[in-house]
């Protein structure tokens, strides 16, 4: 292969490397090209309409709830459960939440509190059952879906209860309106200058740590197209968010959720926590005998789904200003599916909360373009079960081949023109002095 | 055309697999109404070639020729070797535990009358197998009720249920204790007798010598030599040279032990069965270990070593009754795994897909698994210092990968072990317990663990030997325990060892005066 073919697969793997560089950042590789080509077709067919700043605003409004859950589910789904209950239990935060503030008073923010102490208590007994009981989450979160769905009925007599205007606002607020008058959110343009320098400031530290580590660096280039790239992604969005319609800009839940990938995500990579997530899920015996707490992780795994579960209620009931009884219906089959299609695998230990972000973003706008284009629910319903399936089928067909995705097959070139020179090893003899009587077996990398 | 008096040849079978070749040019001739055994190290070929001869690997998948009574075959799958009259018992059996013996022998090949299973006449036809086979178990008993050893016996009823011509048993005493391999070894002689020919893999060799009237020795995916029992006279030494390809001796990296005070003991060890709380799998059992000593720990399968071992190591097995271990003359508490690891025990497990690793993860996360806090700050994981050291694990154990960033899965046996021995080398233990750390992998990479395993004991650490091959615990440990049915039998210094005698305290409960 030639020089310069060599150096842009070096370019292209390690652009890779930005979206995930987790467990499956080959194949959230894949599913990103899929979200990219997905906008751009429907950016397409609604002549431009997908991308506007009203239907930007409105997509992340709608959905930031459903990838809040994804981000919770990805965990349970990493840890080899599955969590049936989420809709439900958001339901039940949700007018436990809404009447305590409609019939007691409560004030808004202790309301708040509230609705993540119901979170913490369900989830304690969910994880109960599942951690120390050893019943399967599959049996135990169908349980709650039932339990909860019932109590959120039985709370509110099977009726509306609306909240207080103040409450609103994490569900149907936007960033505020301060400064000098330039046309745009001075708020939001401050939003995207801060992840713009983030992204920049992300990958210089990453090319730091990879000197540190002695391994070899992608060429400058590749770090400046990437950064350069993402940048214009971020004005792109900024300019499209910060210059809609008066009185809308960036919405609180997607700085919520924002602030909640970023949180999860370094979790789920960075900490001993994260890590045994991933072990139990992998192999629980091995986690076990290697030290990992498997019923600790267990427990807060559950735990913390219906945590999000119950902030993912509040901010829908923020921004439907009421809470009724059929809030949450399926969300949990959203959350799972957009936990699968960002590359998790059901059996566990596979999964990043970037992939199911992406994953989430991608049945996201498959919805809202189908809605823009005027296609009935029944169809909309329909076009998304294909696409789950298809989505997922195609990776395990891949797999099943011995190849890791339909994008590591068409990078399958560079890994040899990356590795190559370092391939040979020395087949030397091991300890100190003695010679092995005759050379190493030869084994398959 | 082959002669009348032989039911198969194989001929310069090759088989490749991406990046390895399995089979170079082998080639074997079973004689009709005979015992051909196949003896070779693990990882020789010798699996791969059954798989190419029971259409596991479909004709075409390899090159060469088959000839089976005569007639050249091409076998697509299982279903057409079995058509043949061909039948391959694997090493882990393939029943089906729920359902009756009945059931199982009949499995995919059920009689039936208008579309629906005749069971009075499976069940008549199953006496029969049975009484062939010298079972007297009502065949409605369901098979998870009987021991390993009628199970394997059902296993060839259910073989002679399709009217085999040439059965291949897969180390098929591996699990079965003295008297049912005796059994289950006059059955194949009694077959014999009948007309049907036997291709037998196992590592015993002593039953090798007793059933065997051939012997084709393989090693590296090539036929070294046949012999013929009867012409030529075979014994294990002979059969050993040609499958290492030297002799014994030169297994094993040479080595001055220095050997230090007792640090580690553990004392009056009882442990009960997790189930059945009447068993007591581990009675009374006191070990004690030297800086810088390798430790034999000889047994059968089932008599208690890794029971023992992993009891405690953290009581990850079984009910703990009482016992106390001692660490350089203090007592310590190991009552859970992360205990045990901070109080420098390390266990590297027998089964290393099922407990030693993650299979899904990649080299460097593997080996740092067991004590994340080594490189952390608070709970956040250094992702530099994982890099760093798990390659120089990488460059110091010679793990055959091109980085560290690769998945354990796609790491040979023999690798997949160094990555399980890095991981429990970070941990700094004092004492390392390997349970049957070369099992399933090549020669090659053994002699490296070997190597490895001195290397540890030279750094003073306390090393546990747990191995079924007795030729491994004689060359490479300083004392050797022996234990039965859960108790200790006898403690022998190595030089003083030899097979028989540990054979003999590792089969009876007799106890000798303890040596130290």
């Amino acid at each position: 292969m030639s020089e310069a073919t060599g150096r842009i697969r070096t370019g292209f793997k390690d652009l890779k490397k930005i979206f995930g560089g987790g467990q499956s950042d080959v194949r959230q590789f894949g599913i990103l090209f899929s979200l990219i080509a997905i906008i751009a077709l429907f950016q397409f067919l609604t002549h431009g309409l997908t991308l506007s700043s009203g239907n930007l605003v409105n997509l992340i409004g709608e959905y930031s709830y459903i990838l809040i859950l994804a981000i919770g589910m990805v965990m349970v789904i990493i840890a080899g459960h599955i969590d049936l209950s989420v809709g439900s239990v958001a339901a039940f935060a949700g007018i436990v939440v809404a009447t305590s503030m409609n019939s007691w008073h409560l004030p808004w923010p202790l309301a708040i509190l509230v609705g993540i102490g119901v979170g913490v208590l369900i989830g304690a007994w969910q994880g109960f059952w599942v951690a120390y009981i050893g019943v399967p989450a599959f049996i135990v979160t169908l349980a709650g879906m039932l339990i909860f769905r019932g109590g959120n009925q039985v709370i509110g007599n099977a009726n509306t209860v609306p909240v207080p205007q103040g409450f609103t606002v994490i569900g149907a607020g936007y960033l505020p309106e301060i400064g000098p008058n330039t046309g745009y959110n001075n708020l939001t343009l401050l939003l995207g200058l801060i992840v713009a320098m983030a992204v920049l400031v992300k990958e210089w530290r990453a090319r730091r740590v990879q000197e540190g580590m002695g391994t070899s660096r992608a060429p400058a280039w590749v770090s400046i197209l990437k950064v350069v790239l993402l940048d214009a992604v971020v004005v792109f969005a900024t300019l499209l968010f910060a210059g809609g319609r008066s009185g809308t800009s960036f919405p609180v839940s997607g700085i919520i959720l924002g602030v909640l990938v970023l949180l999860y995500s370094f979790i789920a990579r960075n900490t001993i926590f994260g890590r045994h997530i991933y072990a139990v899920g992998g192999n629980k015996l091995a986690a076990e005998l290697s030290g990992v707490n498997s019923r600790r992780v267990n427990f807060l795994v559950m735990m913390n789904m219906s945590i999000l579960a119950s902030l993912a209620g509040m901010i829908f009931v923020a921004r439907s200003v009421a809470s009724g009884p059929q809030d949450g219906l399926s969300w949990e089959l959203d959350a799972i599916a957009a936990v699968f299609i960002g590359g998790a695998a059901v059996s566990g230990g596979i999964g990043t909360v970037t992939g199911s972000i992406i994953g989430g973003l991608v049945m996201a706008v498959l919805n809202n373009g189908l809605q823009l284009l005027g296609v009935g629910s029944d169809r909309v319903q329909i076009i998304k079960g294909m696409v789950l399936l298809v989505a997922v089928g195609v990776d395990v067909w891949n797999k099943s081949q011995g190849r890791p995705s339909i994008t590591g097959f068409l990078t399958r070139g560079r890994n040899a023109g990356v590795h190559a020179p370092k391939e040979p090893e020395p087949t030397v003899p091991a300890g100190d002095s003695a010679q092995p009587p005759r050379p190493l077996v030869t084994t398959p990398h | 055309m082959a002669p009348k008096h032989t039911i198969l040849e194989m001929r310069s079978i090759t088989k490749e697999f991406p990046g390895v070749k399995a089979l170079s040019e082998v080639s074997i001739t079973v004689r009709a109404a005979a015992i051909h055994a196949i003896c070779g190290e693990n990882g020789a070929g010798k699996s791969t070639l059954m798989n190419v001869l029971s259409g596991v690997h479909p004709a075409g998948s390899f090159t060469g020729d088959i000839i089976f009574q005569g007639e050249p075959v091409h076998f697509r799958d299982i279903r057409s070797s079995e058509a043949a009259g061909i039948v391959i018992i694997h090493q882990e059996l393939a029943l089906i535990p729920e359902l009756s013996i009945t059931e199982n022998i009949f499995l995919g090949n059920e009689p039936t009358r208008h579309g629906v299973i005749n069971w009075a006449t499976a069940n008549r036809q199953a006496l029969e197998l049975l009484a062939r086979v010298g079972l007297d178990d009502d065949p409605d008993t369901q098979v998870r009720h009987i021991g390993v050893g009628k199970q394997q016996l059902v296993e060839i009823a259910k073989a002679l249920s399709k009217s085999v011509k040439l059965l291949i048993l897969d180390e098929p005493t591996a699990a079965l204790n003295e008297a049912d391999s005796q059994h289950l070894l006059d059955l194949i002689r009694g077959l014999k007798g009948k007309g049907v020919s036997s291709i037998m893999i196992s590592h015993k060799l002593n039953e090798i010598e007793q059933v065997a009237d051939s012997i084709t020795i393989i090693r590296d995916g090539r036929t070294i030599e046949t012999m013929d029992v009867q012409a030529e006279g075979v014994n294990e030494d002979r059969i050993i040279r040609a499958m290492v390809g030297r002799s014994l001796e030169s297994r094993f990296p040479d080595r001055n032990p220095h050997i230090g005070e007792v640090f580690f003991e553990v004392r009056d060890w009882n442990v009960q069965h997790p189930q059945a709380a009447e068993r007591m799998v581990v009675k009374n059992s006191t070990i004690t270990v030297r800086r810088g000593e390798i430790v034999g720990l000889a047994g059968l399968m089932g008599a208690g070593r890794t029971e023992l071992a992993m009891s405690v190591f953290g009581r990850s097995y079984g009910n703990f009754i009482s016992g106390q271990i001692f660490k350089d003359g203090a007592e310590i508490q190991a009552r859970n795994v992360s205990e045990a690891i901070s109080q420098g025990l390390a266990y590297v497990s027998e089964d290393r897909k099922a407990l030693g690793l993650n299979l899904i993860d990649d080299i460097k996360r593997s080996i740092v698994s067991a004590k994340l806090p080594k490189i952390s700050r608070g709970q956040v994981v250094s992702a530099t210092k994982e890099y760093q050291l798990s390659d120089a694990y990488r460059k110091s154990l010679r793990i055959k990968t091109p980085s560290v960033d690769y998945g354990v899965r796609k790491l040979s046996g023999g690798n997949q072990q160094k990555v399980v021995l890095a991981k429990w080398m970070f941990t700094d233990p004092d004492l390392l317990i390997l349970d049957e750390p070369t099992r399933g992998i090549d020669v090659g990479a053994k002699y490296e663990i070997y190597g490895i395993i001195q290397a540890l004991a030279a750094q003073g650490k306390g090393v546990i030997l747990i191995s079924s091959e007795l030729p491994e615990l004689l060359g490479l440990t300083d004392r050797i325990y022996t234990i039965f049915e859960g108790a200790i039998t006898n403690c022998i210094p190595t030089d003083q060892a030899d097979p028989e005698t540990l054979m003999k305290s590792m089969t009876s409960a007799k106890k000798k005066v303890q040596t130290r």
